[in-house]
């Protein structure tokens, strides 16, 4: 079966969530065999793994006819994509996009980011996907969250095949409410152009069905999973203060991850017990905030700012840390606990979040609880019955959770949407 | 011909209140007295109280012939007595005809007997007053905490003096054997086993109102057929049931009262006739000896005691817990002792079971927690204020056998001083009987006061010790 894919990230050069589940999902397909996946992104950057799947970069695509030459296109293209495909696509141009801004290879820049011009380049995108939807024939397109719901319909227009949309969050999640209501009107046309939805928890699937009134039937959840972590990170040996506990907190310190509940129960058990550090690990508009609360709650001797953290950073932290703490507001889904479970920390999770009903072997309370998220710190940093428990049953559990049951998943959706 | 024993447990622990913390040190009431008073209103009105209406007619009805066992356990007692006071007067009222019997057991319902002997041999002697004091009769049979047996627990409770012992008898533990005939233990002798016959047990436990059984419905004539139609040999079929099988397990429209009512007379009709464990242990003789080298118990389908003591949350609560055992059995604070005891309820182990993460839904179902993290966060809190007040009274510092020789020391002063007394006493009599000798009298009584006042200084510095340190 051949599908063709819209994706925004694609690791390594990731920025969040998106870009692992998309991977990790794709892989997972590609293991059920029998799958042929075209995969879209914006801007590759020529160090992606092409094993499983076949990347076409959409700022590599030309859409306005230049006559290039083919020692011009080596030069240019050979590092991320073959020169005889910009040939092929090329021959797939289907408007005269000459009005628009392009390079001398008639290709339409993109940063792959979240630039400030991202409905710009959202557009853009779609524009694209049209020549690209001509070039390669498919029998389902898949679009990966909202950047790309456009760059899908465009497709399903041009092709007639059917479209299957990916939710990893909606804009209720980012925005606590405060919906943009351009984001909203992008969201609501994908939802309902798509053949079919997928959503990475129920929770996510509740919110498609309440608040942008799709038909309960044509919503599936498809939870995420999570890569197993690689040899060398599994051999990185990290030190470890044995006198003093670390609970620590990793991810984007924004709104939507509710850091400063963890402030508030990281204060309740300093109130109690002095031999456990809090880490706050990541980068955000909330920080400097943050910062200010734990200095007025008096507890900034034990509780840390670590700034973002990349690549191996993230897992040394990991390894150094005695809890993992996740007290999102709303989390779609939250691969992050998954992954300390992997390297054996125990986790605490909100109960709004996706992964809450997936995992058994964590600690789950309300993100508001901050008694209760406070005593869960308290009874793991102390009992070391509940450490070891929840150290090894959960490592067991994660390590149960692949990405090839996702796939699967994902697959007998296609054959149930082709078929209709 | 055939005998029928029946036995009934009824049990329920003092539930823990939300236990944080913040609370350690702080709060030293740990328990939940709205939905303890709730559930054991509510167990009472629907099961207890109906159930021994209907076993009062019973026996009445059958002209005593009917008899029943019970095992109630020590914290229930007291929770039926603070808020089911009537629940007692039915019992005393049951307990009169004379065709019921009490057994014995662990005043906490607890799991001492798998690690504290000692423990286990108080809990067993306060359960066994507290049933003499309420019923006027003194247990003869023992039943452990959730029929947990074992070859080394038998040993333990034939010193206690007890000749016989209740236990499960599930066809993976008893392989070819039959559970209906008497046996005894291959580690005690003189130690006689009643074996649950666990398959008709279950059939009224919890087959009695499925539709999609194939027995469905089950009749006291089709039941009573069953137990006869077994081999001729088979002289005994001990049914043991949770009391709350019958109204709320079974819900009073089952039918299930009714059932039971008409038991009597079909036994009748086939010559089955009914007796209590002891009347079965003093009628026939063990057909052979049972070993258990591993705790067992009615449990899961494993039946063993993982359902308490599987995972690591579980052990170390227990461990933690008669870690202070000795300690608190040197305490004399009413409140301390009181608490122990409510704190060893096995249910508080049980409710941290993990098992059910895979299999049945049991375990959550009678757990008052979301999850078995959240039963042992809650647990390991309370017990850790627990031993914080057992600290305050002895100090961790003092060790256990130093502590052990001081209370050694005061209790051989004080059989020193009785000793004393006695000597004293005699001499007393000697002097009324020789009034000459009045000068030997008055040195006796001298030294004697004197050592009693040297005795009477070391117990006081302990005592003093404590409120010092809290």
């Amino acid at each position: 079966m051949k599908a063709l894919m819209f994706g925004w990230e694609f690791p390594p050069h990731i920025l969040g969530g998106l870009g692992t589940a998309s991977y990790g999902l794709t892989k997972g397909m590609a293991e059920c065999g029998d799958m042929d996946i075209t995969f879209v992104i914006p801007k590759p950057w020529g160090d992606e793994d092409k094993s499983f799947a076949h990347i076409i970069g959409a700022g590599n695509t030309p859409v306005v006819w230049r006559d290039v030459a083919w020692e011009t296109a080596c030069d240019r293209l050979s590092y991320c994509m073959d020169p005889q495909e910009y040939y092929r696509l090329r021959d797939h141009i289907y408007a005269d996009f000459n009005y628009m801004h392009t390079n001398d290879l008639g290709c339409i820049e993109f940063s792959g980011r979240y630039p400030d011009n991202l409905l710009e380049e959202i557009n853009n995108y779609s524009i694209v996907a049209g020549v690209i939807a001509r070039a390669c024939p498919c029998d389902v397109i898949h679009s990966h969250d909202w950047l790309t719901y456009p760059a899908g319909i465009h497709a399903k227009q041009v092709t007639g095949k059917p479209l299957v949309i990916h939710v990893h969050a909606t804009d209720f999640d980012r925005s606590r409410g405060n919906v943009n209501p351009t984001v909203y009107r992008i969201e609501k046309d994908g939802m309902d152009w798509a053949d079919h939805i997928i959503t990475v928890s129920n929770l996510t699937r509740q919110t498609v069905i309440e608040k942008y009134h799709i038909d309960p039937a044509k919503v599936t959840t498809v939870h995420n999973a999570v890569e197993p972590l690689s040899d060398e990170i599994m051999a990185m040996q990290v030190t470890k203060n044995t006198q003093e506990k670390v609970v620590t907190f990793l991810g984007r310190i924004t709104m939507q991850k509710g850091p400063e509940y963890f402030v508030e129960a990281a204060a309740r058990v300093l109130k109690k017990s002095n031999n456990v550090r809090f880490v706050m690990a990541g980068s955000g508009d909330m920080m400097n905030k943050m910062i200010r609360l734990a200095a007025q709650r008096n507890i900034s001797d034990r509780f840390h700012f670590t700034g973002f953290l990349k690549g191996k950073q993230v897992y040394e932290m990991l390894k150094a840390s005695d809890v993992y703490i996740m007290p999102s507001v709303s989390e779609p889904f939250g691969i992050s606990p998954l992954e300390a479970m992997q390297v054996g920390v125990p986790s605490i999770i909100s109960k709004q979040s996706g992964c809450a009903e997936i995992l058994t072997n964590v600690i789950k309370t309300d993100y508001w609880d901050i008694d209760a998220m406070a005593d869960a710190i308290y009874s793991i940093i102390t009992y070391p019955g509940m450490y070891q428990q929840l150290k090894v049953q959960g490592k067991l559990e994660v390590d149960e959770i692949k990405w090839k049951y996702a796939g699967q998943k994902v697959i007998d959706i296609y054959h149930r949407v082709i078929g209709k | 011909m055939k005998t029928i024993c029946f036995y009934f447990q009824i049990h329920q622990p003092f539930r823990l209140k939300r236990y944080r913390f913040f609370d350690i040190g702080n709060d030293h009431y740990y328990y939940d007295d709205f939905n303890n008073e709730e559930i054991i209103h509510r167990i009472a009105q629907r099961s207890y109280l109906p159930a021994n209406q209907t076993l009062l007619e019973m026996i009445k009805n059958s002209n005593g012939k009917f008899k029943v066992a019970f095992s109630i356990s020590g914290v229930a007692l007291e929770q039926l007595e603070i808020y089911v006071p009537e629940f007692i007067d039915s019992m005393k009222e049951l307990a009169k005809t004379g065709c019921v019997e009490f057994l014995s057991e662990t005043y906490a319902h607890c799991l001492a007997s798998l690690q504290d002997p000692e423990e286990f041999a108080s809990q067993v002697k306060m359960h066994d007053d507290k049933i003499e004091e309420l019923f006027g009769q003194r247990p003869k049979v023992f039943r452990n905490t959730e029929l947990i047996y074992s070859d080394e627990i038998a040993c333990q409770i034939a010193a206690l003096g007890f000749k016989g012992c209740i236990t499960e008898g599930a066809k993976h533990i008893l392989g070819w054997k039959s559970p209906n005939y008497l046996y005894n233990s291959a580690a005690v002798p003189k130690l006689k086993l009643l074996l649950k016959n666990y398959k008709v047990s279950d059939d009224i436990s919890f087959r009695f109102s499925n539709y999609e059984w194939s027995e469905y419905p089950l009749t006291a004539d089709k039941f009573m057929n069953w137990i006869a139609n077994t081999p001729e040999q088979e002289q005994v079929v001990n049914l043991f049931m949770n009391y709350e099988t019958l109204g709320e397990l079974q819900p009073r429209e089952t039918g299930i009262f009714e059932f039971m009512k008409a038991l009597p007379r079909f036994a009748e009709e086939r010559g089955i006739g009914f007796a209590t464990p002891t009347e079965i242990i003093s009628r026939l003789k063990p057909v052979a000896a049972l070993s258990m080298p591993y705790p067992i118990s009615w449990a899961d389908e494993e039946r063993d005691t993982s359902a308490w003591l599987g995972n690591i949350l579980q052990n170390e609560a227990f461990e933690k817990l008669y870690s202070v055992a000795e300690r608190v059995r040197l305490c004399e604070d009413r409140r301390l002792k009181q608490d122990w005891n409510y704190l060893q309820t096995s249910d508080h182990f049980y409710y941290m079971c993990t098992k059910h993460f895979s299999d049945g839904a049991v375990h959550s179902h009678y757990s008052p927690y979301e999850t078995p993290y959240e039963a042992f966060t809650n647990y390991m809190n309370v017990l850790s204020d627990f031993i914080v007040r057992v600290e305050a009274q002895y100090p961790a510092e003092i060790e256990n056998e130093e502590l052990n020789a001081l209370i050694t020391t005061i209790k051989n002063q004080a059989s020193e001083i009785e000793m004393l007394q006695k000597e004293l006493k005699s001499a007393k009599t000697e002097k009324q009987q020789a009034k000459a000798k009045v000068e030997t009298k008055k040195t006796t009584k001298t030294t004697a006061k004197t050592t009693a006042k040297k005795a009477e200084t070391p117990k006081a510095k302990t005592t003093k010790k404590a409120p010092a340190k809290a």
